[in-house]
Parts: structure tokens; sequence; C-alpha cells
């Protein structure tokens, strides 16, 4: 797992869903650099210009809900984002996060205590410090773990096929 | 221990008996791949290594997001899907016949009791015929077109029970959006929602196939009825004891019980931007409206085309308004052609447009735009979903759609 890492919040709130992520008109561009400008821009437009890789998004219930879309996840991943700490997923955004090495992290408090700019100490599989309060994150079940450690599920697979 | 149907099905096909929270790999009966993400799940099952296809007869891709293309480069997606199924020697496509969630049990491919999988999350359609289907990511399904495997966890079930008749002006639609504001929007998250009752035993497969549609839109990984009669007749299979034994146990257990009382159900809206913000019709009548929009895997059926038609005969459309009927596929159009249906609409105003995904996912005709209201037969309400983030989508049935469009203002069928 990876090492004890600081972070500064963006807050967003319940429901986020895919077509706040990534509306469907840029799910077609090329890459998903092409994408990146757009992230969040239903909900706030500036946002995707404003986040700095490293920074963090904490939010409420249901993060990632509505379309299986899998740039959704990409493109947060692509933004440089180190962690999602959400109250709550919606799964298939939860198994294409994974899938794709994003690491999100589930905790009931941080959302309802934490300020946007702020910043938090996040150790992945343990903790997050915030505001000299510690919350306590729980360790991902076993073959999701092993899916993130090989770097994501395309990289499983060639493993799983001999070519790495 | 009883037994719920979505442990039924999937115990079958791993050989063993399975409860909530095991976590099992199950071989896949199914794989669907629709025109947005087949360029994206191809470059991943290239990158995965990949030399073969497990099985391509098991693998059918779709084209209706894009159809018929509206953007510089949208087609660029079908030619990517139409050389990746040559390469690989997949035969099930459908280039120009519907929408996936409508062509993957009405052109014969899914059967109760089967596991599919596909790249858009209303594939929990399919649980409307017994099956255990549900949406997944392109990397995941690059996985299942080499291996013809998932991990799944076996997921708890929601039992959503609804008895008696409903009353004439309110449909399975509504149904469905009651039960999303009475759970929200992730209250079955992980869960699965297992209708029953004889409120659903009465309904069509088409009406069913409206409430599987949207078991999404409350979290759930699937929405599924016990396979019967009408089923299987629409399937074009016999009933047989094994499609009886799909049926849940007495003693199976449940998260959580839901219980409905048919008589007492209204006509509903989701209103904007939530599926859980239910309100009934009643209380927000009255309200002006730009384009009434009857179509998509939820309501693009023929009982939902002849339900619009029955209110519309020899009446037009309000003047301002514009109302968007969409076949969900070319069978539907057909047979609304054959028996006067479309005539109707015509008459009425209505612009028809070719089978597809259209305006539900903001790509095809009938775009709107800042501060417009558009009431809608889809599933999904989201912040620019139809066009600027500040349309105000209202998610209706087809009657309380027609009878909208009819007056202008949304209205009570």
């Amino acid at each position: 797992m990876a090492q004890k890492f600081t972070a500064k919040i963006w807050v967003l709130g319940d429901d986020i869903d895919t077509d706040i992520i990534l509306p469907t008109e840029y799910l077609a561009l090329k890459t998903v650099e092409d994408m990146k400008p757009y992230a969040f821009s239903p909900l706030r437009p500036e946002l995707a210009g404003l986040i700095q890789p490293g920074d963090m998004i904490v939010a409420g219930k249901n993060f990632g809900c509505g379309s299986s879309r899998e740039q959704a996840p990409e493109v947060v991943k692509a933004l440089g984002i180190s962690c999602v700490v959400a109250k709550s997923y919606a799964r298939i955004f939860f198994r294409n996060a994974i899938n794709n090495g994003l690491l999100l992290i589930e905790n009931a408090d941080l959302y309802d205590a934490g300020t946007e700019g702020d910043t938090a100490e996040v150790t992945p599989g343990k903790e997050i410090v915030y505001n000299g309060k510690t919350y306590e994150i729980a360790s991902l079940p076993e073959n999701l773990t092993e899916i993130l450690e090989a770097g994501g599920l395309v990289k499983a697979m060639r493993k799983r096929n001999g070519l790495d | 221990m009883g037994q719920t149907v979505i442990e039924k099905i999937i115990g079958n096909k791993v050989g063993h008996a399975v409860k909530p929270g095991d976590i099992v790999t199950v071989p896949v009966d199914w794989c669907m791949v629709d025109d947005i993400m087949a360029p994206f799940c191809i470059k991943k099952f290239e990158e995965m290594g990949f030399t073969k296809v497990w099985d391509p007869d098991r693998v059918v891709l779709i084209y209706d997001h894009f159809l018929p293309a509206t953007q510089i480069d949208d087609s660029r997606h079908f030619r990517e899907a139409d050389a990746f199924a040559d390469k690989y020697g997949i035969k099930n496509i459908h280039r120009t016949d519907g929408i996936c969630h409508q062509l993957m049990t009405e052109a014969g491919y899914v059967k109760p009791g089967d596991i599919s999988f596909g790249t858009d999350s209303h594939t929990v359609t399919y649980g409307c015929v017994g099956a255990f289907a549900t949406g997944i990511g392109y990397t995941e399904m690059a996985g299942i077109l080499g291996t013809g495997e998932l991990w799944i966890k076996v997921p708890e079930s929601i039992k959503v029970e609804i008895e008696g008749a409903l009353p004439a002006n309110v449909t399975s639609k509504d149904v469905i959006l009651s039960v999303i504001g009475d759970l929200t929007a992730s209250g079955a998250t992980y869960q699965t929602l297992e209708f029953c009752g004889s409120t659903v035993d009465n309904m069509s497969v088409a009406s069913r196939m409206t409430m599987s549609n949207m078991a999404v839109e409350a979290g759930a990984k699937c929405g599924v009825f016990a396979p019967d009669e009408k089923t299987c007749e629409y399937c074009g299979i016999p009933y047989t004891e094994k499609e009886e034994a799909l049926h849940a146990d007495a003693d199976a257990v449940y998260s959580r019980v839901l219980h409905y009382n048919a008589e007492e159900l209204v006509p509903v809206v989701a209103c904007p931007s939530l599926v859980d913000n239910i309100k009934p019709v009643s209380e927000v009548a009255g309200t002006k409206v730009d384009q009434v929009f009857l179509g998509s895997c939820t309501n693009g059926r023929l009982e939902d085309l002849q339900a619009a038609a029955k209110i519309l005969k020899g009446h037009t459309i309000a003047p301002f308004l514009k109302m968007i009927v969409t076949p969900a596929s070319r069978k539907v159009y057909r047979a609304a052609l054959a028996d006067g249906t479309l005539e109707i609409l015509a008459d009425a105003g209505c612009v028809i447009t070719t089978p597809g995904c259209g305006l539900c996912c903001g790509r095809g005709g009938g775009i709107l735009s800042d501060n417009e209201v558009v009431v809608a037969t889809n599933n999904r309400n989201f912040l620019g979903r139809m066009g600027t983030s500040k349309v105000k989508i209202y998610l209706a049935s087809p009657k309380t759609a027609a009878m909208t469009a009819l007056t202008g203002v949304i209205t009570e069928a």
C-alpha cells in the first residue's frame, strides 16, 4: 500500500453522479487528457482548472452514481487526485476506480467535518488525520487489494497472459 | 436456509449454494458492448494482451447512443467496433436496430437464469426476464472478452412486494419512481431489488422492463422478476420446472421488505435534478413545459407509445411545445406503424425519430437550453443530461407525458 501523504481538500456534496464528473458530450474525446478540462463542469465549471496533482476530494454519500462510464474515475485520476473520501460509493464507480488504480476511501464522518482548502494527512488502509482528529479507515477486501497492487486490472490481466 | 431469486441464479451458475457477501467468479452468458464504450474496451482488450475473444457468439455489439451520428468523429466508434468484430469473429452486431437494453431480450439473447454484463448501467433491464444482469466499466468488459468470467459479490436482496390493481392513470413507471423515492438514490446500493406480488404478476414484460431498468437509480446491482409463463412466452421458450425453480423460497432472507398497496399509488414525477426527488404530479401540476420526450430503454416500447396515442388521438399538442417520440427498437417502430399508433402521434404534432438512445443521453435531436423545462419518460434527470446544466428535467410516465404535451403544463392523466 502507498505511503502516508498530505493533500488539499476539495469538498463536493451527496449523489455526485457520473454525468457531473464527466458529461456525455465529452465521453468520446480521444484521450482522457482531452476530457480533463470538463470534469465536474455541470456543477463547478472552474474546478478542473483549480485542482492540483495530489489534491483530494471529500464528498457525501453515493459518490459516482449513475452511468457506468469508466471515463469518470479515469478523469478524476488524470487530474492527479490522490484519493476520494466519501460517505459511500455507487458500485460501478467503485469497481471502475479500483480497476484504474484510483484510491477510494469510505468514511462516514470526514465529509461533515471537512472544509475546502484545508489539508489532511492520509495513511491508506489505516487513517486520516484532519484538524487534530484521527478518522479510522477500513482496508479493502483481498481480491481488490490484489488488483490495486498489480496497478489496475489491465496489468493484472497482462500478468495472467504472461506478458509482464 | 431459503434463497432469493438472485442467489438461485448465481448458485446455479457456480454449482453450489451462495449467500450474500460471498465473492465468487461467475461464468458469463452474454456480454453487451455499446458504441460509446467500444473503442475504449477494444483498446483495453489489446493492452491486456489477449489474442482471441473467449466466445465470439456470446458477445453482442450494439450501436445506439451515437445513432445516427450527430458529431464529427462519432462514426469512428462504428468503424473501430466493426473492425474488432471482423478480426475476432463476432457476428452479433446491431447497427441500426434500436437501444441495446431493448434488443438484448427482444432479439432473443438473454433468457431466464442467465448472467449478463454490459458496458452501460441500464444493463439491469434484463432482470425483467429473471436474469442476473448489471453494468460494468470497459476495462472489466475487456477482461470478460478475454476470459469469459468476472468476480462478483453476491448481493443482498430487498423484496419489493406490490399487491392489488393499479389505478388507471398509474403505470409501472410511477411504481418504480415511488420505490426510488422511498429507497433514495443510494438506498439499494450493492443490493438486488426483487419485485413480486399480484400487481407485477399482472404486468406485461414491457412494464416490468421499466422497473428493472430503473433499479440502478436506487443504486441497485440488479432489479429482478422471477420468470413466469409471460416471461417465457416473450423469450420464446417453454415454461418448465427450470424456470419455476428460480422463484424465491418462502423462507428466503431479505435485507429489507417494502410493501405497497397498488390502489394507493398515484402518478408521480422525479423533479429536477435528482431521481429520488419524487412528488405527486398533482403537486407540480401547472408547471409550464417546453418539451416532452417519449422514448428510451425505460419507456420506448409499444405499450408506452399506445398509451400516449390513446390520450393524443384526435388532438394536437400545445402549440409552443415540441414532443419527441423515439421508439426503443425497429421492431417497436414497425409495430407502432402497423397498428396506427405512429400516425396518431404524427397527426398530433409529434416529431418521430429513429430508434436509439437519442435525447436521453443528450446527443440526439431535441437538446434543450438554460431554464427550459422537459417532461421525459427516460430514467435520469441529472444536471446537463439533456442539454445545459440549467435544463429542468421531470421524469414521468408515458401517460403523464402525453397529457402534459396536450395542455403544455404538467398535468395528471
